[in-house]
Order: structure tokens, then sequence, then C-alpha cells
């Protein structure tokens, strides 16, 4: 059960959160240019990686926001919470 | 009755005399007891048959490593509890308890003949014999299997116990209140952190607090002494909690651990009623400190597993704790120090007893000791093997040989009551690894070791591989200062004495002239594999620990090999050649003990087993005698049953009514979101597949949502109550998910929109009313408000007032008849439920539930997301292209609606099933066919929706079909278990197609 801080609300238990995948993937603009391929890619394509990974999470049961984590999933410890449509710490590319 | 119990301790209060039956027999011991040490008291010490050869079984340990001693409390049906450890089960008065795993019972047990036939089932042999027939498994040996399988029996009704859960936060968190871990939770409490002190056991002081050996001491104290001492001081620390009975069950990540306390187990039956039995403690700790000890290991030999064969230190703790002796000729079998502690107990006490020491010689102050005392001790010697059937009675002893791989001269035979094993000792690393940390090997002493790489965690004394006080001490206080970043200087002057050394001769298989494939050398004394089981594995080419595990089931019993891991390990190591510390182990997982259902569950049971939502019109529906159906959290009406009507009788009869006349539904619990901002009209543009720019104020349209990958994932009515204001509809059960959904794609993907979303479905409830005669019943109900269709038409919205309370009145319909929705503020749900029957009665207004109001629809051929479509389906597999707007650019799952896949022609798509045989009703999920010949069978699709419409008087169905969409008029089969039934593909429209029931 992760600790995670909410960059809005502070540190809350998991319980309270519910995870949303991969983060930093746009939708297209224009989704009708693409190709299948193209489209799948958005659509479909996810990373799993051990190590350093970049995720979505909701405060569902909290402040309702989405905001970014990164997380070390070979530990699991969060390395880093930063609000949507905030650039990646750079330290963790 | 033989009485072992031989001199008086502090622990154990004589003045209170305790009765409780064991198997059927009563008994008596004392306050203070344990059931295992009140039974050996009474001189019994066989108390079980093993798992497989059913060979007689006693108590081996004082512990929670405990494998045999484990009995069934109790035999009512709701209060019987299996595998319950008797050396960790405090006695009470009334006590009931059985051994388990033998008929007729433990001292004459029909499995017994299994021990006979032995050779006949080795390692695998489930595996290599149930194989085939293959038609035997189901019929013959499954059942046979589970016939003797088993230990113990469950309760067969509820548990009527109390349990508890509890959420604490602590800056330290202590697991194991012996030695170490009272001078870490002092240091922690004294230096102002809020610390939680946990044991399992009824008090503190682990082995530590009976230890009264004059050679072991600490400030001129005994070291007992010393810690009572400690003990008291401990208890006046206003910061440190302390809780014992409690075992730490888990350690999770992010140190959240699960503790059970237990609260009544040890009180007698009628202190128990009415209490919380047990609780368990989700504990949230910034640091922990791990002191969970270690536990002794057996050693292997030849007929290892008798009754009346303890380990040592046990035997030592019965002594000195509970005042009594597991023998009174008592043989000690060791390869290290330890066992002389208890030798020396034991003499002193006046039991005699005799060393046999695996090691060539030793000299620590502790063998010197023993020595003076006239110890008989037999140094470079091995037992290689044991006599007596129902308890131990006789060994034979042999000389090792220099290299110690085998056994010299002649056997000695040495007569005994009682054997106490050493084989030095396993630190418990348990918590150490679940909280995900490695470990080390370290050879000497062949023992594996916390590797430190955490901020958060740390192991100290003997589950971190320091055995001796001195070591226990110094290194607990350094690791402590440097953990908690603090400078106590409490111990600085602690004066120590320990004679106690620590060399050891390691081996895990002990030498013996009869071939291994005769002999019985337990590993897993409860699930009874053996040395040779290990071998065989090995032989067979088994290499990864985790599968000799599996294959052996070594470490599988309740116990969880807390006794045999590292022997199973280090037999195999040595077989294989390999060095020990590269095998790796096996995974530890949590729970450490066992825990009930009971504490898990806590107080989430029956009618707080989950959240349930009420409409508020509930009250009405119970009084009305409605059956309900539960959708998602919501309890909602699902028929009315009039005169001991079945549910199909009521359907037909609420879905007659509806038609000929008027009917009203409950709708209360369709999601309802409230959206406002001036981009709302662009936000539906996007979420919806149909366009909205252009939907006028007060006018409702049905949309449908996709998933981004064209999948349909939502539907609903959605009216515009103002320019820059709508309230969306969803679904019963997807009214959470779409509001996450767009929550999700407003602040992520549309920030730049002007939107926002309030979830009010609990704030409105909705009566639905239907049919011809609605329109009458609204113009009584609201008299002043238009209801013509030039006013008020099909698909609009009004605002008026009853009894002078705002409605919301939608004309919309999902019945294909005339219709009206009446929202009202939730708190006068119930009022305007009443005045719609009230208003309704001259015209047979008829509440019908969610089964008619499925029936109607699939009249009408409206699909229900989540149950006519899977998450397969999009617009067009369900014929519904034309709300599919080609105009507009985007919306979500647009660009998927012309992938490769979802255009191809031969995907399942919605049709009507009409039966040859109108009275023949299908059943939903049946799968549909077009040739029952072929083998195999080529599945078409399957049926989602089938009713028998009583308005059209013949069976109606829905029903998703490859390629369907072409084959109207084509016959096809639902094959059943003792008939095929014949079938018609027809429009999914059964009734009213050109909807002029609408506008009826």
């Amino acid at each position: 059960m992760f600790l995670i801080n909410c960059p809005f609300c502070g540190e809350r238990d998991q319980s309270e959160f519910s995870s949303g995948g991969e983060a930093h993937i746009v939708r297209p603009k224009q989704p009708t240019e693409l190709s299948d391929d193209e489209w799948a890619e958005y659509l479909f394509m996810r990373k799993n990686i051990k190590g350093i990974q970049f995720e979505r999470w909701n405060h569902v049961h909290g402040c309702r926001k989405w905001f970014n984590v990164v997380r070390d999933t070979s530990n699991d410890k969060i390395l880093s919470v930063y609000k949507m449509g905030e650039k990646p710490p750079v330290n963790y590319k | 009755m033989p009485n072992y119990r031989i001199h008086k301790t502090e622990y154990i209060d004589e003045t209170k005399r305790v009765s409780f039956k064991y198997d059927g027999k009563t008994y008596f011991g004392y306050e203070g007891d344990t059931l295992a040490s009140a039974l050996l008291a009474n001189g019994i010490h066989l108390v079980g048959r093993s798992f497989k050869y059913h060979r007689p079984r006693g108590i081996v340990s004082c512990g929670a490593e405990e494998p045999n001693a484990i009995c069934q409390i109790g035999s009512k049906k709701d209060l019987t509890e299996p595998n319950v450890r008797a050396t960790e089960l405090e006695l009470y008065e009334g006590l009931e308890a059985s051994s388990q795993n033998c008929w007729p019972n433990v001292k004459f047990d029909i499995g017994g003949i299994n021990n006979f036939i032995s050779p006949l089932i080795p390692a695998g042999f489930y595996y290599k014999t149930f194989m085939w027939p293959k038609s035997f498994w189901k019929k013959v040996y499954e059942p046979l299997i589970r016939l003797s399988a088993g230990l113990g029996k469950s309760p067969t009704e509820p548990d009527p116990d109390i349990y508890d859960h509890k959420y604490v936060h602590y800056d330290v968190l202590v697991i194991g209140g012996g030695v170490s871990g009272i001078i870490a939770a002092k240091m922690a409490a004294k230096n102002n952190l809020k610390t939680l002190l946990v044991d399992d056991k009824k008090i503190l002081g682990g082995s530590t607090i009976y230890q009264n050996n004059e050679s072991i001491k600490i400030d001129d104290k005994l070291s007992s002494e010393w810690l009572k001492n400690e003990i008291q001081e401990i208890k006046k620390l206003s910061n440190l909690t302390i809780k014992t009975r409690t075992s730490i069950a888990a350690y999770h990540g992010y140190n959240f651990l699960l503790a059970k306390e237990n609260l009544t187990d040890h009180l007698p039956e009628e202190k128990k009623k009415n209490k919380i039995r047990q609780r368990l403690w989700k504990i949230r700790a910034k640091k922990v400190v791990i002191a969970t000890g270690s536990i002794e290991r057996p050693l292997v030999f030849n007929n290892n597993d008798r009754p009346g064969i303890l380990l040592s230190n046990s035997i030592n703790k019965y002594l000195d704790y509970y005042g009594v002796t597991c023998g009174e000729n008592i043989i000690l079998f060791t390869n290290n120090d330890s066992a002389y502690e208890t030798s020396i107990s034991l003499h002193k006490k006046g039991i005699k007893n005799i060393i046999v020491d695996l090691r060539k010689s030793a000299s620590s102050e502790l063998i010197k000791q023993a020595e003076s005392l006239g110890i008989k001790i037999y140094f470079n010697h091995v037992v290689t093997n044991t006599f007596g059937y129902r308890k131990i009675n006789s060994l034979e002893i042999m000389k090792l040989s220099e290299d110690g791989n085998t056994t010299v001269g002649n056997k000695i035979r040495l007569s005994c009551d009682c054997l106490g094993m050493s084989g030095g000792w396993t630190p418990m690393v348990h918590m150490h690894t679940q909280s995900g940390g490695k470990l080390d090997f370290r050879d000497e002493d062949q023992v594996f070791l916390p590797k430190e790489n955490s901020e958060d965690q740390i192991s100290v004394g003997s589950c971190n591989g320091d055995f001796d006080l001195e070591n226990i001490i110094d290194k607990t206080v350094n690791k402590i200062n440097k953990f908690l970043d603090i400078d106590n200087q409490d111990y600085q002057d602690t004066n120590i004495i320990c004679s106690k050394e620590n060399d050891k001769r390691n081996i895990w298989l002990l030498p013996n002239k009869i071939p291994l494939g005769k002999t019985k050398c337990f590993i897993d004394f409860q699930n009874d594999s053996t040395a040779k089981d290990i071998k065989l594995a090995l032989k067979e080419g088994f290499r990864s620990i985790e599968h000799v595990k599996r294959y052996t089931t070594t470490g599988m019993a309740t116990d969880q090999g807390k006794l045999s891991n590292m022997h199973a390990l280090g037999i195999i190591a040595d077989t294989a050649g390999v060095k020990m510390g590269t095998l790796g182990t096996t995974t530890f997982r949590p729970p450490f003990t066992p825990l009930t259902f009971g504490t898990l569950v806590g107080r989430n049971v029956g009618k707080f087993f989950e959240v349930v939502r009420k409409t508020s019109m509930h009250e009405w529906h119970v009084e009305n005698n409605a059956e309900f159906e539960n959708v998602g959290q919501w309890k909602r009406p699902w028929y009315y049953p009039k005169n001991g009507e079945n549910m199909y009788a009521a359907v037909q009869r609420e879905s007659k009514a509806a038609r000929d006349s008027a009917g009203i539904l409950d709708a209360s619990t369709l999601g309802k979101i409230d959206i406002q901002g001036t981009d709302a009209s662009e936000f539906l543009n996007r979420v919806y597949t149909n366009a909205w720019s252009k939907l006028a104020i007060g006018k409702c349209r049905y949309g449908l949502m996709l998933n981004e990958d064209g999948m349909v994932y939502d539907d609903g009515v959605t009216t515009r109550i103002s320019e820059n204001h709508y309230l969306m509809t969803t679904t019963t059960g997807g009214a959470a998910n779409v509001l996450n959904k767009l929550e999700d794609y407003l602040q992520t993907e549309w920030p730049e929109l002007d939107v926002y979303l309030t979830s009010v479905t609990d704030h409105y409830s909705t009566a639905s009313i239907c049919g011809p005669n609605s329109k009458k019943i609204l113009n009584k109900l609201f008299p002043n408000l238009d209801l013509s269709d030039e006013n008020f038409p099909h698909m609009s919205f009004k605002e008026d007032k009853l009894e002078n309370i705002n409605c919301r009145i939608m004309r919309i319909s999902f019945t294909g008849e005339l219709s009206y929705e009446i929202n009202i503020e939730s708190k006068y749900g119930h009022s305007l439920w009443k005045m719609c029957i009230e208003a309704g009665k001259e015209f047979n207004l008829t509440p019908y539930g969610t089964e008619t109001m499925h029936l109607l629809r699939a009249e009408k051929g409206f699909i229900i997301v989540g149950q006519d479509t899977d998450g397969t389906m999009t617009p067009s597999d369900l014929q519904m292209d034309w709300i599919v707007s080609k105009k507009k650019y985007d919306f979500i799952g647009k660009r998927s609606l012309y992938r490769s896949d979802t255009i191809r022609e031969d995907r399942k798509q919605l049709v009507g099933l009409l039966t040859d045989d109108p009275k023949e009703i299908l059943e939903e999920g049946a799968q549909i066919v077009s040739d029952v010949k072929s083998k195999p069978i080529d599945m078409l699709g399957h049926v989602t929706s089938s009713y028998f419409s009583p308005n059209l008087n013949k069976s109606i169905a829905l029903a998703v079909v490859r390629s369907g969409k072409t084959m109207k008029g084509q016959k096809l089969i639902i094959p059943m278990e003792n008939k095929n039934i014949n079938v018609t593909v027809s429009d999914t429209i059964f009734l009213d197609k050109e909807n002029k029931r609408l506008n009826a």
C-alpha cells in the first residue's frame, strides 16, 4: 500500500487513488489524419518497465484531480509527483 | 495420573486450577499454561497423526513454529476452529480441544497403515499415480483424495464472534519484545518518538525472561532479572504503547503492516461473550525495528519424529517457564552450545540427562560448567535411530568419522523418555523479506541474514544473526542509535557476561549406516516430507528450490516450513554440490502465522458487507412487496408480486398494464451529471457520437458514448436546460465510470474547455410514468402545464411546481410508450411517488420494476449497455449507424470506427430472434449455431436478452450473431442440453416500428 503525495491534498493512502496508466501520452489532435498503425500506437501501445516509470494517478476518493507520478516499479518507491501539464522532472529521464 | 510439573515458577499461578478437555478426557492445568504445557504436565506427548503416513506425532516446540501439535478447538457448528497450535493457545477453563488427522483416535489410527506402505507413496506420488485413466479423476480419485486429505474441520455455520479493525500511525514500530526489542523500544520512546512495541506472547521478554543460568549475567544480575527491570521501566514511558498477544501477520510496502491482536482467545467461554475476539491493526510506521528473534533448528536423522522428541530450547522453556519437565530421562542431541543451557537447567531440577554432541570437542565456559556438574557428554557422536511407537523409549548413537560424512565403530543403545534436538538457530527473517529486503548467507553457521539496504527498517538481535547476549545488546544499541539518528547512552556501561560460544558443526543430513531409502529422516513434520523425498526430486531433475518445494510439498503446510525450509535447502545444496548461499530461499509470504477470515473481514459482515444505496422511494417499494435486484450498489425494485405471483406472472401483468393503461418506474438510480460552462455544447460534441451544438434549449437528445477504441461505453438522454447548462443521464451501473472518464478528458486532454461537472445522481429522485394514460395522470398532477404535443412534444423538457416544489419534467421514453419522467429534489421523492400513485389510481397505474422495464424496451429493440453490449460492440454492430455523426471532425472513439478490425463485415452484430415455437423462451447467454452436426460446432454468437412478450403474445429475443446484419429471415439453431431450438433472425424492433405509441 503506497503512500502517495497528492499535489493538492498531501500524503494519503493508496486506497484513495486510482491508477491511470502511462503518463504523457497525448491524444492526437487530428486522429482522422492517422493511419491504422499510428492510431493503434496511441490507442494500445504502453510501456511496461522494470524501473522508472511515469504514470497518471487520480485522487478519486479525494480531490478527484489527476496528476503525474514517477515510480520505480522495481521497488514501488515514488520518486516524484507533479501536476498535469507540468513537464516531467528531467533527472529521471 | 502422572505429574510432570516439578517446580513452581512465577508464570504459573498454582492457586488457579483450570480444567480442560482433550480428546474428550478431562485434565487439569493452571492459569498461565498453554494447552501444550498443560498436556506435557499430564505426561501427554502424542497429540496427532502425521499428514501422509499417519505416524504418531508429539509436541515439538513451544511457539509459532509448531508443526505437530495443531488441534481442533471447540465442537460447535459455528464455533470451532481447526489447526490451532497448542503451543500458542493459552489454557482457559472449559477449553475443549481434540487431535486432528486421525480416525478413530490418535492412539489407534487406521491411516497408520500408510506408514507401512510408505515405499509406495514417494514424493510426487499423486502426480504420478492419478494421471490415468483420465475419466477416473473426477469420479474416483478426487473424491477419495479429498476424503483423506485436510487437517481439521471447518465450521459449517457463520462465525458468531466479533472482529475489529483499527488504523494507527507511529514513528517507530518494534516487532518483538525480547531483549533487543525492549532496548530498541526504550531508546525510541525515550527520544520522544511515538513508539509501538508488539509481541505475540502474553508477556514481554522473549527467551531471556526465563533464563536463569548463573554464567550468563548482565550488570551482575541474572539476565532475566535485569530484563524484568527494563520491562518495568519501559512500562512507565508515556509515548510507548505495548501490545502483547499481538503478532505481525504481514509487512507490506511503505511500512504498512498488519497485526493481529488476540483479545479473548485466552478467556473462558462466559467471559468471551459480546467481546471483540480479535483486532486487526493496520499500522503505518515511519520506521520499523524488526526484533523477531530466531527459531531453533531440529536435526535430520532416522526416525527423528517420534513423540517425545522436542527442540532442546523448548524443553528448557517448558521447564523454567512452565515448571514442566518433558521427561525423566532426557537425552540432548546438539551441534552447538545452546543445548548445554537446557542440560544444566534440567540437572539443577534433578532431571537426569545426557548430551550427544556432533562436535569433536568444545570448551566454552558453559560446557565446562556441564562437565563439572558430571553431565555425561558424548562428543563426536550422532544419533542414528530412535525407538518407541507412541513415545520414544531409546535411541542408538554412533561415532562420527573424521570428515563427518559417515559413522564408525559400534552402535551404543541408550534408553530415554525424551530427546531434545538442537541444530543451531534460524533467524526469523520473514518480516525483513516481506518488506522487500534481500538476504545474505553466512557460511560459518549456515544462516540467512537480513541485508541492510533500507532507510526505514532494520533487524536487530538474533533475527539479525547475533546469538549471544553481549553481541545482541551492543549491536542493538549501536544500530538503533544510528537508525533513529539519536545518541542514547543508557547502555554504555552495561556489563554483560556470556559464557556461550558460537561454534557449531553443521551437518544437514546426518550420516547413517542404513541406506537412505530405508530411513525416515523427516524434514517437514507437518507435510511428512523426508530427506529421501528431497533427494528423489533432485534425481528426477528438479533443481530450483521453488520446484523442489512444490514437488515434495516441503514447507507448504500451515507452519510454512518454519522448521524445515533451511534443512531442505541444505540437503539440496549438499546433494547438488553447490553453495547454499547461491540457491536462494523460497519466498517468505504473509501471513507469518495463519489468520482467521473473521479477522481479515472485521466489521464488514452481514449488512455491513457492502454499501447499499436506496432511493428515496425505497420504503414504498418495501411496503408494496417489491422484490429487489442489485444494480451496482443500488437496490432497485425488480418486480412487485401480487397474490403470490412468481416473477414471470408479475412481469407479464406489469408489462401489459404499462402498454394498456399506465405504468410507473422508480428511475432515480440512473446516473445524473450536471454539466455547466460556456464550452458545455462543445464538450458534449466531443464525448457523444452525435451532434449537440444545435440542440435547442428545453430539448432532450439520446446520446451514445464510445471508448477511444470505438466500443460502446454508455448511453443516455441529455437535456439542454439553458444555453450553457445540460443535465446528462447515464446508465445506473455506469454513472461513476462515466463521470471519471469525463473528468479525465477535461483535466488531461482538454483543460482549455470551460466545463464543470457535478454528480447529481443522489440529489434528484425520478418517477417515470408511461403508457397511453400517462398524459391524463400528468394533467392531474400538473393542471397548469400545457401537455399538448405542440407545447410539450416528445424529447422535450418543462419545469413546473408540485405543491410549490420545483419539478423537472422530461417527455422521454425507454418503453416506446408516451412517457414522462418527473425529477424532484430527493427529499421530496417519496411524496412525489405517493402522489403519482394516488393520481394514477383511476387509470390502474401499475408500479413496475427493472424486469418489466427490460421487457418493454426489448419489445422496442432498445439496447441495454452492459447486457446487449460487452465492450466489443461498435454502434454499427448494434445497427445504430444513424446516431454516429458523419459531419463531426472528431469525437471520442471516432477514429477507431474505421480501423481494419472495426469495419470487418463478419463482426458479431445485434439481431432479433423469433422462436419457431412462439411459446419457447430462450435462455440468455445461450449459444447460437447454424449447424449442430459439424465438429467442432461453429459458434456464431449468443442470446443477450430474452422475454415472453405479453403484448405480442410471443417469445422475443435479442442476440449478437456473426454477420447478423445480413441474416434477416435466416434459420438458426440454439442447442440446449436436451433439445435444439429453432429460431429465425428478425429485425431488432418487435413492436410499433412507426413510433405511433409515443404520441398516443
